[in-house]
This record gives structure tokens, C-alpha cells and sequence, in this order.
């Protein structure tokens, strides 16, 4: 079985630099271009953190003005995209606090036992879930599946599955430690696998339906 | 190895971080342990189907106006001064 390789593809680095230097320097077309780069990343995990689009929208909004305003501040230490991701996902649940104030959110969240991972569901899927459903039933399948997990797994799971950061880069992004990174990367495999298995194992029944 | 020690090496062995040793050791279980070969392909195949299917693409005008209107206030900061953002 081969590895899973990250779906971005590396940015030559000294390209997004260019644009950096010159966006410190003022240059607004250079900003605009990596807006331009990455807003549909920023989207996307937004939408993933808050699941609800509106606060998406503002998330975009709010992390590319903070970055542009804190330009100076941003060492080139790290790649430019990991630091606005970081910026995001702070974005993201500060929004997600306020709309569930009720419940503290926090990336640090711990999850009850380690029985949340052990698998239960073993039948073999069935050759492709996208004949058992249509597309819409999938994508409906898939976001309330990963809507079901607690944030600070979903959050990791999405940058290193969806977004293809390293984990180091998920680390850097989210201020955890690279275990903890991959702690929850298991974990959140591993609890989405189970349930996507009750919709996609194989039946004898031949319904695809449950 | 056992089906335990297994899982805890999963992520590892699907981001393809393991050294030679304990991959080698991990394919000898997955070669006679079924479940946990049926736990690595679906898993394999839990992450393919999230990272092939856009969940939440951005619309081409949302788009547009999300980005002019970052640029309006981009602009608009740069004249009224410093943020602390």
C-alpha cells in the first residue's frame, strides 16, 4: 500500500516571497495575488472550523486584513501561507466561540478515552462509494460525517488532509507539539473511517442505503 | 506485532514516515491480520475521499466580492494609519 501524498503542490517559496517583500513594501497588486493564492484555502478551513458560512465569509475577510495589517510583523521564518492559516483558524474559533458560547472551544480540548478510536466497524468498503451515492448525497454523507467530530480534531484533520500542510506546518499553524499534531491526526482518521463505514462497507443486502 | 501496536503506527505509514524496519514489520501484519488490512485501506480511502471531494468550493462572485472588499479596507487602513490588528 503506497503513502499518501499531500494534494498542494510546494509553491516555489522565493516566488511567494517576492510577493511578500513587495506587499510590505506597499505594493497592494502583490497583497491582492496572495489573496488571490489563497482565499478559497482560507475559506474552506473556515468553513470547516465554523461550520456556517456567514462567519466563513467574515473569516476571509478578517484574516487577510489582519495579515496585511501585521505584514511587518511576519518573519519569513515559516511560509507565508502557514502564518495566514494561523491566523484563520484563531479567526475561526474566536467566531465559533461566540456563536456556542456555551461550550469553551479550544483546539486543546481533550476527548474522553482513547475508545473513541479503537475500530469497530471491520467489512471492507465497497469498490466505490461514489456508485452508492450520488454526488450530493456524498457530499452531504462526508460534511455531516466530519461535522461530527470535536474541533480540535476536525481542525487538524483538515489541514493535513484537505489543505496537505506538513505536520510540522499543522504544528506551527495550530501552536501544538508535533505529537499532539499526530495524536489527533490518528484519532481523527481513524473516528471518521468508522463513521463513513457505516455508510460505504460493503452489504450482502446489495442496498446501499442504510 | 500486535493489532494495537499496528494502529499506532497507522498514521505513520500512510503519510509514509516510517523507517524501514517497522514498515517491514507492519506489512508482515497486515498480510495475515485482515482487520487490520481492512483498517488501513478504509483509512487509506477516508482521507482520498475527503481530499478529492471540495466540500466547500468558494462561487466565482463570492469570490470577487470577498476580495475587493479586503482590498477596500486594506486601502482604507493604510490611510487611517497602523491597525493593531
Amino acid at each position: 500500500m503506497s503513502a499518501i501524498q499531500p494534494n498542494i503542490s510546494e509553491q516555489p517559496v522565493s516566488e511567494e516571497l517576492q510577493l511578500v517583500r513587495a506587499a510590505k513594501q506597499g505594493d497592494d497588486k502583490a497583497f491582492e495575488e496572495l489573496v488571490r493564492r489563497y482565499d478559497r484555502n482560507v475559506f474552506r478551513i473556515a468553513q470547516h472550523i465554523t461550520q456556517n458560512r456567514e462567519d466563513a465569509e467574515d473569516v476571509v475577510q478578517d484574516a487577510f486584513l489582519k495579515a496585511y495589517g501585521n505584514l511587518n510583523q511576519f518573519q519569513e521564518q515559516s511560509k507565508f501561507y502557514t502564518w495566514l492559516v494561523r491566523i484563520a483558524v484563531n479567526e475561526a474559533l474566536m467566531k465559533l466561540r461566540r456563536r456556542r458560547p456555551e461550550r469553551m472551544v479550544s483546539l486543546d480540548e481533550e476527548v474522553k478515552t482513547e475508545d473513541d478510536s479503537v475500530p469497530r466497524e471491520v467489512a471492507d468498503w465497497s469498490p466505490n462509494p461514489e456508485q452508492m451515492y450520488n454526488q450530493a448525497e456524498l457530499r452531504d454523507i462526508l460534511t455531516r460525517t466530519i461535522q461530527g467530530l470535536p474541533p480540535g480534531f476536525r481542525t487538524v484533520f483538515v489541514l493535513r488532509d484537505v489543505e496537505g500542510l506538513s505536520t510540522e506546518e499543522t504544528a506551527q499553524a495550530l501552536e501544538l507539539s508535533i505529537p499532539a499534531v499526530k495524536s489527533r491526526l490518528l484519532r481523527a482518521r481513524l473516528q471518521l473511517r468508522e463513521r463513513l463505514s457505516r455508510y460505504f462497507q460493503k452489504r450482502a443486502s446489495g442496498d446501499g442505503n442504510q | 506485532m500486535k493489532c494495537t501496536e499496528f494502529l499506532k503506527e497507522l498514521t505513520n505509514y500512510l503519510d509514509g514516515a516510517l523507517d524501514d524496519r517497522t514498515k517491514s514489520d507492519l506489512e508482515d501484519h497486515l498480510a495475515w491480520c485482515h482487520n487490520c488490512y481492512v483498517v488501513c485501506d478504509t483509512t487509506r480511502k477516508t482521507i482520498e475521499i475527503y481530499r478529492d471531494s471540495e466540500l466547500y468550493p468558494l462561487p466565482e462572485d463570492l469570490r470577487g466580492r470577498l476580495r475587493s472588499a479586503i482590498m477596500t479596507k486594506c486601502t482604507a487602513s493604510k490611510k487611517s494609519g497602523p491597525q493593531n490588528a
